[in-house]
């Protein structure tokens, strides 16, 4: 009897450190500033990406040179000297084109950095970037664009995939514990987000180009049981927003997705995101002419136990030109205009304005055009702050001349704030195109269906520097190039650094006052935003250029 | 290119399909015309037979055909009992929805889902119930997924033209801001017997060497950007610019010479770097348009035959 009692004991004391375990990753660690460790999607729950570490600093990047880089080899066929633990619910006979490109972000806990590229996630050692195992996805099909990353708690690690399964492994191992349907695979939804986890909670937003709801699911990290989920458009006769549509059938289809992940705020619980953009994205109509199509292109926030919505921002009224609003916000207490504390959101969309919020009410604070090119809306906002939508410039028979193309000024490469400048950096794109409706009967039209867009050129592509009390861009610098390449996401760090990918296939580290290029290597195409941590003592700067990492320290 | 030919040729797959039963000897010419330009194996539609994706357009795989007879009973059917309200193409109308992008109908496998719907009627939403037995509703649902639903959905109906502005108001604005390099009598002499295409036309004198959108090769070939370096001697060196960034510049000089310069990180000022770009006129102009004015000069410049 005594005995039994304490096996018992035993094991509900392993289950209790099989939650909390000494080599996993303790939820409260995420509640830290961003230091030794990269433990979740922007480092830390701010979306900053602002690192403490100082050992690499502006005295000294001349000397920061390569430690190591590892090539990952995606797929069933072996990795890079690890065994590959096979997983999926497809039959394995549907291959994906093109090379492996890591757009996302690299998990480094207790010195184990964990990457992922769709169906693929890697456990590789920080110490030298030797891959300890390799787990692959047999895949369905859906949309193989990207993966942004996994999320960690405990020993177990969650990633999702664009067959819409919601997967978690664990960490020391590489094993399957199991996997969940997140999303219909026939609605064609694809997932690319990384999770986010929270106390209990694992969070995770919906993809989709064709024309189903948007939404986040709320999953027990233990059970993988769904706690919650929240729609980001109306689903039901009577929720809130309909009146912002044609009718509820045009809601239900209205798109609005999570398409990245969000931050979150302690003291109010708030978890805040960007929605996507409204559906069908370019023939309007059939959403009602001019209506605001909540809460499409809107900076939302939910309480975090509950996923009931506390407020929103819409940045982008009846959106006609597919730019979504779901970039990660940052999260900045400061003073504002002089008085404060103040506890702020800001966000630069794709459709070239940036936004100034109170993360607790949502009330707005500033708006700005951050692109000069930026054409689609009427010169003056409205008394809410929000860019007015140019019918003109929607997509006309005869072509309309946007700025900017269907990319937007800025996309998912996430933007970094510097609480030693207060300036907030955004990846900027100044383009051109022709909007050409291609389809003359809106019945029935579909997700991206219907039109023909075609570049007509970038007029400059850039790192602006953003106050956020103002919302004037204080620098910009242009990158000097013969190519059309998107600028990379950004870190910054307390060493007076700005880091990031330039549009030639250059990582460079930049002045945070001014934007002046003080070091760099060319690696390739920046395919991620770059990240940094502590390994025995020395700090890393971590980046990805499409199948490779690239790990630089200081020369010693 | 490559993705749009994909996406055709399902179509006309699925088309052969529908109209197999009616027209069988058609089909089988068009089937015969499929066979000559199926792509090499593990290029087609995902989901079957070790299928490649290599974009969002054939990310999802194709549902298995349906039976040909119970399509046939299916659309009969729906032509008399649903059509009226869902159109004939199931994307809707005035009184139903699309059933296209229905999220019951695209998880339905074979009218399971669609029975109750069908059956029961959504009298709250103005549909009445159907009085179907569940064999009629799978012939029904067969017939329904015939219809393929794509968020990257290919044009319908097409506009005929997109000529829309006025040609002597576009004939002034050429006077006025291209005369300076080009002329309807010169350069552009029978440029829209040249250019066929209305948009690409557009396209092209709006920015030359930039294609119509469809992958097509660029109907006009640009001069290359050249480059300028003038060394802290004093020399210049100059050619056709390969490439530049913040930190290098590189070119190929007149006797096919690769050069290679770095440049001052902090913007200084040696080597001095002068860059010709060709078309800068052209880019300057995207800031000053009103589409009326695009819409003018292409209207006067599709009548240089």
């Amino acid at each position: 009897m005594k005995t039994r009692m304490m096996v018992v004991a035993v094991c509900l004391a392993s289950a209790v450190l099989s939650a909390a375990p000494e080599n996993g990753l303790d939820p409260a660690t995420l509640l830290k500033p961003l230091a030794d460790q990269w433990p979740s999607y922007s480092g830390d729950y701010t979306g900053r990406r602002y690192s403490a570490l100082t050992q690499i600093n502006q005295s000294n990047v001349k000397s920061m040179t390569l430690a190591w880089s590892a090539r990952l080899n995606a797929g069933g066929g072996g990795g890079a000297g690890a065994s590959t633990i096979v997983g999926g619910e497809g039959t394995g006979d549907v291959t994906v084109g093109g090379a492996t490109q890591i757009k996302g972000a690299v998990l480094m806990v207790n010195n184990v950095l964990y990457v992922t590229a769709p169906d693929n996630v890697w456990a590789l050692d920080a110490h030298d970037g030797h891959e300890l195992w390799h787990y692959f996805w047999k895949t369905k099909g859906g949309t193989h664009i990207g993966n942004r990353g996994a999320a960690m708690w405990g020993n177990y690690l969650y990633f999702v995939t664009p067959d819409d399964y919601f997967v978690s492994i664990d960490a020391r191992t590489g094993k399957e514990r199991w996997h969940k349907e997140a999303a219909s695979f026939a609605q064609q939804y694809f997932l690319t987000s990384a999770p986010t986890t929270i106390g209990n909670h694992i969070i995770v937003g919906t993809g989709n180009d064709l024309d189903s709801p948007g939404y986040l699911d709320a999953y027990d990290p233990e059970t993988g049981e769904r706690q919650w989920r929240f729609y980001t458009v109306p689903m039901n006769p009577g929720d809130p927003g309909l009146e912002t549509w044609k009718d509820l059938d045009a809601a239900r289809h209205g798109g609005g997705h999570p398409w990245l992940p969000g931050v979150y705020d302690p003291e109010t619980k708030l978890y805040i995101f960007g929605t996507g953009n409204p559906t069908p994205a370019y023939h309007s109509k059939p959403r009602g002419e001019g209506m605001d199509n909540l809460f499409t292109c809107a900076i939302v926030a939910v309480n975090v136990d509950t996923g009931k919505m506390e407020w929103y921002y819409q940045t982008s009224p009846h959106d006609t030109h597919d730019w979504d609003s779901a970039q990660t916000p940052v999260l900045v207490d400061g003073t504002f205009r002089g008085s404060g504390p103040r506890k702020m959101v800001l966000t630069a969309s794709r459709n070239g304005y940036y936004f100034t919020l109170d993360r607790h009410t949502g009330e707005h604070l500033v708006t700005s055009k951050f692109s000069e090119t930026v054409n689609w809306a009427k010169p003056a906002l409205n008394p809410k702050g929000q860019p007015v939508r140019e019918p003109a410039k929607d997509h006309h028979i005869a072509g309309a001349l946007v700025s900017a193309a269907n990319g937007g000024a800025t996309n998912w490469p996430p933007a970094a704030y510097s609480p030693d400048t207060g300036l907030l950096y955004v990846p900027t794109q100044e383009t051109y195109a022709m909007y050409y409706l291609s389809e003359t009967d809106p019945r029935g039209a579909m997700g991206l269906g219907g039109k023909d867009e075609i570049s007509v050129g970038t007029a400059g592509t850039y790192i602006s520097a953003i106050d956020y009390n103002t919302g004037k861009t204080v620098w910009r610098h242009k990158f000097r190039s013969t190519r059309g390449n998107a600028p990379s996401g950004l870190l910054t760090t307390a060493g007076k650094l700005l880091f990031g990918g330039d549009i030639s296939g250059n990582f460079v580290a930049f002045d945070p006052a001014n934007g002046k290029p003080i070091w760099h290597a060319r690696i390739g195409q920046v395919s991620n935003a770059p990240e940094t941590y502590m390994v025995d003592g020395r700090q890393h700067v971590l980046v990805a250029a499409g199948d490779t990492l690239y790990a630089f320290t200081l020369y010693q | 290119m490559g993705i749009h030919d994909v996406d055709r040729r399902a179509r006309r797959v699925r088309q052969c399909r529908i109209f197999f039963a009616v027209f069988a000897a058609f089909a089988f010419f068009l089937t015969l015309t499929l066979h000559a330009q199926q792509p090499p194996p593990g290029g087609g539609r995902g989901g079957r037979g070790g299928a490649t994706i290599t974009s969002p357009r054939n990310a999802y795989p194709d549902r298995p055909p349906g039976d040909p007879a119970a399509i046939e009973r299916g659309k009969a059917l729906y032509s008399v009992n649903c059509q009226f309200c869902h159109g004939a193409d199931t994307r809707g109308g005035d009184g139903g929805p699309s059933l296209l992008r229905s999220g019951l109908v695209l998880d339905d496998r074979n009218g399971e889902l669609m029975a109750p719907v069908i059956q029961n009627g959504r009298t709250d939403r103005g549909m009445p119930k159907f009085t179907f037995t569940a064999e009629q509703v799978a012939d029904v649902a067969t017939y329904i997924h015939t219809f393929r639903a794509a968020g990257y959905d290919e044009s319908r109906i097409k506009p005929p033209s997109i000529i829309v502005g006025d040609a002597k108001a576009g004939e002034a604005f050429f006077k006025a801001r291209c005369a300076a390099c080009h002329s309807p009598g010169g350069d552009l002499r029978g440029l829209a017997a040249r250019i066929t295409d209305e948009r690409l036309l557009q396209q092209t004198w709006l920015m030359p060497g930039t294609g119509g959108g469809r992958g097509g090769p660029a109907p006009v070939t640009v001069p290359p950007t050249t480059v300028t370096v003038t060394l802290p001697s004093g020399e210049k060196v100059e050619g056709k610019l390969d490439r530049v960034d913040d930190f290098v510049v590189s070119l190929t000089t007149a006797d096919g010479t690769h050069r290679s310069f770095r440049t001052p990180m902090t913007g200084g000022d040696t080597p001095k770097v002068e860059i010709h770009d060709p078309l800068q006129p052209h880019k300057d102009l995207l800031r000053t348009y009103a589409d009326s004015d695009i819409h003018n000069v292409t209207a006067f410049l599709v009548t240089l035959k």
